[in-house]
């Protein structure tokens, strides 16, 4: 039964193929191109390849030989997880059975269902998957540009050479130095990450530079897990953090690299080191494949992650506007499952069953000091929408925590090993 | 069915209590007694209690109730019971009910070698007991119409569930992001080659928030009985 209908889609797809192309006649088996090696392209691909390898074409296009998660990051720049340990190649999902091409994608074309390299190969596609994280949105942050300053005031929030010199810029700042956060606008990668960074940037100066102060200017009224990280604060580096949200000045920054300046709400301050985390939008290929919305987002059917505008088009993770999900690595990895299922259904006739997403997201605040938070999702006809969600509660005490980071680290493991094999 | 029934029941004894506001007409916890007897015969093997009483096999067992699991002086527990411990399970009537029933359901991997006390009379007479051995009797009920005849044993009909495999391999996609498929054990517990049964029982007991970790009760509570049992099936394949 199975078996005459895979056989059926599979003749009546290369018929067509056919039709439409003749000069590829040869090529028998469909093709998908993933755009984006990380926690959304990486495993949609490696899925492809070890449930659909023998019936599919998989080719990834990752711009860098080697990722570098921002999952843990901060927990680099604490102290706690070393650089390398963040770093993983694409050897085994190549040996999973997917051609790894190591270029930057600079074109699409929907209509002739093409990706330009910028090697200049061309690469034909039926299905394209985009999973290209962010890009900063220019002139967020008044002053500040990524091309011209992100070496002075670095943002740290594409991990690789950016975490380790905001983690330099931190170990050698000046005794009772001030360090300045400059908070991203929703919506933006990771929810409680810039908090989780805080808290390790707090976790370096009191061992290393007591006397020295945190300074966190937010255009946000409030932010993920807000109570925890503050009983977090309080506790573990009383005084040292102060964290100005919109009503005290926080939204309307300008930052001035040259002399090291931050001005709030009109009043200058100097700064030691300063991370600014800008507005986001979904990353540049998704723009140039004319994919996204006026926010800058690629809009997606809540049920398949496939592309509101191409049904040949599927867009995952951070890149897009889903509905409930925070943009997670977490998340980007369940909604790969659901997009390579689907892909697989659509190219070889395999079962596709309903799409059920989860998310959690840890965070270290101190040494063995761990907290989550987390939602199961289900996709609406609006949107993907938040089902059931936990938090850690403040309070809870220090064998708890303990387990909730010792976890972190078993997720890392797992993950990790989902997404690169 | 037999389900439906005891919903019922539970929610007349609800508003049974709540109308007559009288503990004193909710029966006993059980006879403390005979709980005596079963200790010597069921328990006493490994645990002391009572005045005097010291860690053995198993720890020693006096003021239980209202101890977080695992904290008692100068044992060394089992990783899995010590985890429980730290997520805040805590001794209470139910989840010593539980417990006692099958040791599995609530600690999977834990050391007490004891299969379970099946028969829920004997098991509220040996809770009886054990609460005159607690620091402030008076501070547990003796009686707790609503809880106590909640059935914690699973219906044999789900336990009878044959999983299916393929299925269960679909499903665990979403497991894996945490559970390693080689098996690895660190930080998060190895899922793979248990047995069947083992599996399906764990996957309940969060489903019914008997054990009390926050992410897998929100995972369990979204499976049905089929889904449970083709997850059983696969990982129980899975390293083989
Ligand atoms: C500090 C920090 C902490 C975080 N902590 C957590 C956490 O604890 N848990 C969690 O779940 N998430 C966390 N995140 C979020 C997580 O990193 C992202 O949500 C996740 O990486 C998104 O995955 P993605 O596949 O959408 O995009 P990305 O991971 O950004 O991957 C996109 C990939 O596409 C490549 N690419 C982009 N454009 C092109 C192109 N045109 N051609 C070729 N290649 C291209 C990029 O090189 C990149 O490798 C954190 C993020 C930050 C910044
Ligand atoms: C074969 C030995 C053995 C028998 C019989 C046994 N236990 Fe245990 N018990 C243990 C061990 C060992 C532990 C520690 C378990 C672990 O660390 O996983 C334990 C733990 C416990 C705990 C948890 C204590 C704590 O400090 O958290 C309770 C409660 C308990 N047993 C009750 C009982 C009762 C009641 C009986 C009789 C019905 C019984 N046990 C029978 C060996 C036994
Ligand atoms: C977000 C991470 C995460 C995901 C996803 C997850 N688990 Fe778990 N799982 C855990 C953690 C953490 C524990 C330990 C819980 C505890 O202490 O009770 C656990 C415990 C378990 C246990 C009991 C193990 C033991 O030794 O007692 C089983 C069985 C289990 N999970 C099955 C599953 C299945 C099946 C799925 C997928 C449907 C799943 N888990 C998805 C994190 C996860």
């Amino acid at each position: 039964m199975s078996l005459n209908r895979r056989l059926f889609i599979g003749t009546a797809a290369a018929m067509t193929a056919g039709l439409a192309a003749p000069w590829v006649r040869a090529q028998t088996k469909p093709r998908v191109v993933v755009i984006g090696g990380g926690p959304g392209g990486g495993t949609v691909a490696r899925y492809l390849a070890k449930d659909a390898g023998d019936a599919l074409d998989i080719t990834l296009v990752e711009a860098n030989p080697i990722y570098t998660t921002c999952f843990f990051s901060n927990l680099y720049i604490g102290g706690f997880w070393d650089f390398e340990n963040l770093q993983h190649g694409y050897d085994k999902i190549a040996a999973g059975g997917v051609t790894v091409i190591n270029d930057m994608a600079m074109g699409v074309d929907r209509a002739a269902k093409t990706v330009t390299l910028a090697g200049g190969q061309v690469l034909p596609y039926d299905r394209l998957v985009l999973s290209p994280g962010i890009d900063f949105k220019d002139g967020s942050v008044p002053g500040w540009s990524a091309d011209q300053h992100a070496e002075i005031m670095p943002h740290a929030y594409k991990a690789g050479p950016q975490t380790q010199l905001l983690k330099k810029q931190v170990e050698e700042m000046r005794e009772g130095g001030l360090f300045c956060m400059v908070a991203p606008p929703n919506p933006y990668r990771c929810p409680p990450g810039p908090y989780e960074r805080i808290s390790m940037v707090a976790h370096v100066l009191k061992t290393r530079n007591p006397t020295a102060k945190i300074l966190v200017l937010d255009p946000k009224d409030k932010y993920s897990k807000q109570a925890l990280f503050e009983e977090g604060w309080q506790k573990h580096y009383s005084g040292m953090v102060e964290w100005l949200g919109p009503d005290m000045g926080g939204g309307v920054v300008e930052v001035r690299p040259d002399t090291m300046e931050v001005v709030v709400d009109g009043e200058v301050t100097k700064v030691d080191v300063c991370n600014v985390i800008p507005g986001q939008m979904a990353g540049k290929i998704a723009q140039i494949a004319q994919v996204t919305d006026d926010n800058g987002w690629a809009p997606v059917m809540p049920d398949s992650m496939k592309s509101k505008l191409d049904e040949n088009v599927f867009v995952l993770g951070d890149a897009s506007a889903q509905g409930d999900m925070p943009k997670s690595g977490f998340a980007a990895n369940s909604q790969a499952k659901i997009v390579a299922m689907t892909i697989r259904g659509e190219l070889t006739g395999s079962k596709v069953f309903p799409a059920k997403y989860t998310n959690t997201c840890w965070s270290l605040i101190a040494p063995e000091d761990g907290v989550k938070v987390g939602a199961s999702y289900e996709p609406t006809p609006e949107k993907i929408a938040s089902v059931t969600s936990f938090v850690s509660n403040t309070g809870e005490d220090a064998a708890l925590r303990k387990a909730t980071y010792e976890e972190s680290l078993g997720w890392y493991a797992g993950i990790t090993t989902d997404i690169f094999g | 069915m037999r389900k439906a029934v005891s919903r019922i029941w539970t929610a007349f004894a609800i508003l049974a209590a709540g109308a007559l506001a009288a503990p004193a007409s909710a029966e006993l916890i059980g006879d403390a007694q005979r709980g005596a007897t079963l200790f010597e015969r069921q328990c006493k093997a490994c645990h002391q209690i009572g005045e005097g009483a010291i860690n053995r096999v198993g720890p020693q067992l006096n003021r239980i109730f209202g101890r977080r699991a695992a904290t008692g002086a100068d044992f060394t527990y089992s990783k899995s019971m010590a985890r429980m411990g730290a997520d805040g399970l805590t001794w209470t009537l139910e989840t010593l009910d539980v417990y006692i029933e099958n040791p599995k359901a609530l600690v999977s991997g834990t050391r007490m070698n004891y299969r379970g006390m099946a028969d829920d009379q004997s098991r509220s007479d040996l809770l009886a007991f054990l609460r005159t051995l607690s620091d402030n009797p008076q501070n547990i009920p003796e009686a707790e119409p609503t809880a106590r005849m909640t059935d914690h044993d699973l219906d044999p009909a789900i336990l009878s569930i044959k999983g299916d495999p393929e299925y269960g391999e679909y499903l665990s996609s979403e497991c894996v992001t945490c559970h390693q498929p080689d098996g690895t054990d660190q930080g998060i517990p190895a899922i793979t080659m248990w047995p069947e049964e083992d599996f399906v029982i764990a996957m309940h007991a969060y489903k019914r928030k008997f054990r009390p970790h926050p992410v897998m009760q929100m995972m369990a509570s979204r499976l049905s009985d089929e889904e449970i049992a083709a997850l059983a099936a696969y990982f129980a394949t899975l390293g083989q």
